[in-house]
């Protein structure tokens, strides 16, 4: 009887033992959010809320009046992340269609992995590679400096967001029925036809959800933009400007911030808009992908 | 009939472009692999593998980067291999389908979309400062085994999905408890799916930079580190240094390939491991 006892009581340890292992995901995102909240706060002492959003100048360490407006900042991220997908979105929807309509299943069953070599390289060598290759070729075909701009920034985000966007947008072309495709050509429309007029728009959900979760990506980058963008504090006027994004502006002011300045807080005040602004586009592209999911059911 | 012929070349046309645009993404990567492959090869030879920088990092090797790279994905596995397995445990071994579930999964699922240096600005509050490790290995090492805890455990639930429910009904039919069932008839062949898909996330990490520039990573620091209080050098933070903080950029270039070529080759051998231990296994299950 007692053995019995003690074994059920092992059973209760261990099962509580695992379920508070499995709300730790639950814990570690409200632990994120809370840390960020309560730290960017402080900073709202000095900072008026509408100039922090508002306003175009960033300038804390300023001898005579110390900005700390993060709209340059912000544009600058929605700047090169638009760029981003303007690029990868046609191509990476193209591959996505070449491999599931196009490939012979056996170069689909090579190219797929290589695809996926792309999504292993590390964010610091593909900025590195924006620093010698990508932004002296760019230098050259549009007359600039160095190359350190947006469009350098868009270009290698690029590049990292395909991936997501070919495998999840391949998923989504293959899981449109079978009965679909096959209809469409019994009446006589071409295999391109099909791919154009059946196929995309019957898998679009599948590819807005990969687009948002390469938005996603693109704005919560860090070393690429930090290495390649040049990093200039002034408003960004277009593409061949240098930017300096949310992240960058974290990454390079976090080193040298004395802790416990309104400079310091207001750094973790562009991380919480950062979280927000991600978390936001990853919702969205959670229920859109979700929801595709249960219709396919 | 020219109605036909018209359609036919649309759909030529068509179809070339789709092969043009996987041809300049294979042209991408090619190029990407070759410049590195190219000029960083020529950088690496034994002294560079196995010395310290020396003469301000403009010779020398880069031997503390990759010893302090090997510790701090040791202490980002210690921390999210368990943990992440055991949460995956949870969610499909114990808890049913309900409304608690599909938040955690939700949390999970948001959780690897923070971006990566959001999780830096967490781990200077929660482990350079309150937890008091100061910047360190110990802080960036479990910066980076927060990063990795959803892949973690989404790679462990996929393993676990691949165990048949005859395997478990067969352990509780003869009175077996939840956990002897888990413990004899699930784990052991769950366990190496989970760690293959677990080695996927250590790879990613140990080519993070932006979560462990604040908590730990060291400029140059001409010993090992000896203690998990350290700081260290890491190969993605090296290159950064090398590629836009070092005094003289032209001077370093060669360096800087080489160390891109090392990470490359480490993170994109940690995934080729992955992934041929995946096939081995998915042979030997069926």
């Amino acid at each position: 009887m007692q053995k019995r006892t003690r074994r059920r009581l092992k059973e209760a340890a261990i099962r509580a033992f695992f379920s508070a292992c499995g709300l730790l995901a639950v814990l570690v995102l409200a632990g994120i959010f809370l840390t960020l909240v309560a730290t960017a706060l402080p900073a709202f002492r000095e900072i008026k809320l509408s100039e922090f959003i508002l306003k175009t100048n960033w300038d804390p360490t300023s001898p005579e009046k110390a900005e700390y407006g993060i709209l340059s900042m912000v544009v600058s991220t929605l700047m090169v992340t638009g760029g981003a997908l303007l690029l990868a979105v046609p191509i990476g929807i193209a591959v996505a269609a070449y491999l599931s309509d196009v490939a012979h299943w056996r170069v689909r069953e090579i190219l797929k992995p290589v695809v996926e070599v792309l999504a292993g390289i590390p964010s610091v060598v593909i900025g590195f590679l924006g620093i010698v290759l990508i932004g002296p070729f760019l230098a050259r075909i549009f007359h600039t400096g160095n190359g350190l701009n947006a469009l350098n920034g868009s270009v290698l985000l690029a590049i990292m967001a395909l991936p997501t966007i070919i495998s999840i947008s391949e998923d989504s072309l293959n899981a449109v029925p079978k009965a679909y495709n096959e209809a469409s050509l019994a009446l006589g429309a071409s295999r391109w036809q099909t791919l154009l007029r059946v196929k995309l728009p019957a898998g679009l959900s599948g590819i807005i959800a990969a687009t948002m979760l390469g938005m996603g990506r693109a704005i919560g980058e860090t070393m690429t933009v930090l290495m390649a963008t040049g990093n200039a504090r002034a408003f960004p006027h277009g593409f061949l400007d240098s930017v300096r994004t949310m992240t960058s502006g974290i990454a390079i002011e976090l080193g040298e911030v004395p802790y416990y300045t309104t400079h310091y807080y207001a750094l973790f005040a562009i991380g919480l808009v950062l979280f927000v602004i991600t978390f936001a586009v990853n919702l969205v592209a959670d229920v859109v992908l979700r929801k595709y999911q249960e219709r396919e059911r | 009939m020219k109605t036909s012929t018209r359609k036919g070349i649309v759909q030529a046309v068509g179809f070339f472009a789709l092969r043009a645009a996987m041809g300049l993404v294979l042209a991408i990567l090619i190029l990407f692999l070759y410049d590195i492959g190219k000029k960083g090869g020529g950088a690496i030879s034994w002294e560079f593998l196995t010395q310290a920088p020396r003469r301000g990092m403009t010779e020398g090797g880069i031997l503390p980067a990759i010893v302090g790279t090997f510790l701090v994905t040791l202490i980002t596995a210690v921390l999210s291999v368990p943990l992440g397995m055991s949460a995956a445990i949870y969610l499909h071994e114990y808890a049913r389908q309900s409304r608690l579930t599909r938040f955690i999964r939700l949390s999970i699922r948001n959780l690897s979309g923070v971006p990566s240096i959001v999780y830096g600005l967490f781990g200077v509050i929660l482990f350079v400062n309150v937890m008091r490790f100061g910047t360190s290995i110990l802080s960036a090492g479990l910066t980076l085994g927060l990063m990795t805890l959803p892949w973690t455990i989404t790679a462990s639930e996929e393993a676990l999905k691949t165990i048949p429910d005859s395997y478990r009904e067969g352990a509780l039919a003869l009175g077996a408890t939840k956990w002897q069932t888990i413990r004899t008839n699930v784990l052991p062949y769950a366990v190496p799916g989970m760690l293959t898909g677990t080695v996927l996330g250590l790879a990613r990490a140990a080519g993070e930079t932006a979560p462990i520039l604040f908590t730990g990573a060291a400029f140059f620091l001409p010993f090992l580190p000896k203690s998990p209080r350290d700081q260290f050098m890491a190969l993605p933070y090296h290159l950064y240094i090398m590629a836009t903080q070092h005094h003289a950029i032209q001077q370093v270039r060669p360096l800087a390939y080489g160390t891109a070529l090392v990470l490359i080759l480490l993170v994109l051998g940690m995934n080729m491991t992955a992934v041929v231990l995946r096939y081995r296994l998915r042979r030997k299950q069926r």
